[in-house]
């Protein structure tokens, strides 16, 4: 049973958030609706960022509060810290319309 | 519930009696603030508006000129112009006269420069400032708050915490017949379908997707990513990735009841219950738009930490996460980082937000009015020509 508290809000969610600094190679447990789902922590992932609850493919719509959040711009594996690296916003994107 | 408010002329109450300096024009704010350091009672703010503004950015200028002489906590005003501007002190003043409080007009260059508008503003100011105190607060009912919220500063536990409780206060207050305001527009891309789910009509849910749609438009219209802005850097450092995640948090404010109208920037609500005013994510824009609206109290969630307050209206700063509202303990009023840790509900937090909400209404003094912390911006919409 892990020490380190996270926080995962819907059933539907690739990510779950720490509620404390976690050390890699960690092991920890998220509670969810029925069961509960075990992710060893790849990297070290500070208060309040995201890791992967399971594995996303590059592209991929990555869903916290059981909302569309971003997508992968790359595969990322469960565990990992998903941050501004591997995630990016879809809305407001002037930048990728066709100049 | 109740708290002791000062009932205006207008029928409308307020939680405090300042006498407000309201220089129209940027060239005239260093005279009122130089007014407010002779005069205790008086407050002002400092701007770079008021003139070479057209169309739409001029009414939206004047109208947060008007709100905030307006707003309930305002006993009277003494508009202060310098004479050429487009914002002419005199049609500030006769808007906010007809709310019926005391409303005086003083232009620098009629009075012969800055000294002796120092000391004819400061006279005018001195009777003011003696009548304002014979006014005696009397009962009223949460009916008569309009209570704004905002976040600023966001972390990951703002969604979790801070916001969800004051969306908690944002349904008590809606409860008790009074009226909370939601805003920051661009914070709310990519949660504007939750938004409009819950709209009173049609209407209300189009305009919110137009609301939307226009801010929204403005970064692509520009060629550029929103997130170069939003979520600020500190919001990324605090675990925030996108925009639509800062959204989803930062809706959570709005609680769960329906959202009865969309209102524009400083506008006065025109309904009771839960309503949307298109404002900026800036803080400080955002602020002066409500409080320019009416908002009596304004409630401000944060995660990294903020020392925002209003000249007008009392500023009650949550803190996300424990942590930081010891860091900042000057700056913050209450913690919600305790539903982070487990120590108590969202109910329970929103529940003494209410209460605090109750203190400050009835006189109680938030950190940023205690540290003079007078911010005021207004969101322009326009170039200056």
């Amino acid at each position: 049973m892990s020490e380190y508290k996270t926080l995962y809000l819907n059933a539907n969610d690739s990510v779950a958030v720490a509620l404390s600094d976690i050390p890699e190679h960690t092991v920890v447990t998220i509670k969810a609706d029925e069961i509960d789902i075990t992710v060893r922590i790849l990297e070290p992932i500070r208060f309040g960022h995201k890791f992967a609850v399971k594995p996303i493919q590059q592209g991929e719509n990555i869903i916290k509060y059981g909302e569309v959040i971003g997508a992968a711009v790359v595969a990322i594996q469960e565990g990992a810290h998903v941050h501004v690296h591997n995630l990016e916003g879809k809305r407001g994107r002037g930048d990728k319309i066709g100049k | 519930m109740q708290f002791w408010g000062y009932r205006r002329p207008d029928g409308r109450v307020g939680v405090r009696n300042h006498v407000l300096i309201l220089p129209t024009i940027t060239c005239a704010t260093q005279t009122a603030q130089r007014v407010t350091e002779l005069v205790s009672g008086t407050v002002t703010f400092i701007h770079q508006h008021g003139c070479a503004q057209v169309g739409t950015d001029y009414d939206q200028t004047a109208r947060t000129y008007a709100g905030m002489g307006m707003n309930p906590n305002v006993y009277g005003v003494i508009v202060l112009g310098l004479g050429c501007e487009t914002h002419q002190a005199h049609r500030i003043g006769d808007e906010i006269a007809k709310c019926g409080k005391p409303v005086q007009t003083v232009s620098i260059q009629d009075n012969g420069g800055t000294l002796q508008t120092i000391a004819e503003v400061a006279k005018i100011a001195v009777r003011m400032v003696q009548d304002a105190s014979m006014v005696q607060r009397e009962l009223c009912d949460f009916s008569e708050l309009i209570v704004g919220t905002e976040c600023g500063g966001s972390d990951a536990c703002s969604g979790l915490s801070a916001n969800p409780a004051v969306g908690r206060t944002s349904d008590m207050i809606v409860e008790q017949g009074g009226t909370a305001i939601l805003a920051e527009t661009t914070e709310l891309i990519g949660a504007e379908h939750l938004l409009a789910n819950r709209a009173a009509n049609d209407e209300v849910a189009k305009k919110a997707y137009a609301v939307i749609k226009m801010m929204e438009n403005r970064s692509i219209q520009m060629g550029v990513d929103i997130r170069t802005g939003n979520p600020s850097p500190g919001n990324i450092e605090g675990g925030l990735s996108s925009l639509e995640e800062k959204s989803l948090g930062a809706s959570t404010k709005s609680g769960t009841t329906r959202l009865e109208e969309v209102i524009d920037y400083a506008q006065r609500p025109t309904k009771k219950g839960l309503v949307w005013m298109d404002t900026p994510g800036h803080d400080i824009e955002q602020l002066t738009g409500m409080v320019a609206g009416g908002a009596q109290v304004v409630l401000f969630t944060s995660g990294r930490g903020t020392p925002t307050g209003s000249p007008i209206a009392p500023v009650i700063k949550i803190s996300t996460n424990t942590p930081m509202f010891e860091r900042m303990n000057e700056n913050m009023d209450l913690d919600a980082g305790t539903i982070v840790d487990g120590k108590e509900t969202v109910a329970e937090v929103g529940m003494r937000i209410m209460e605090e909400i109750q203190a400050v209404s009835n006189g109680k003094l938030t950190k940023a009015e205690i540290l003079k912390q007078h911010d005021f911006g207004i969101w322009r919409i326009g170039p200056t020509f």
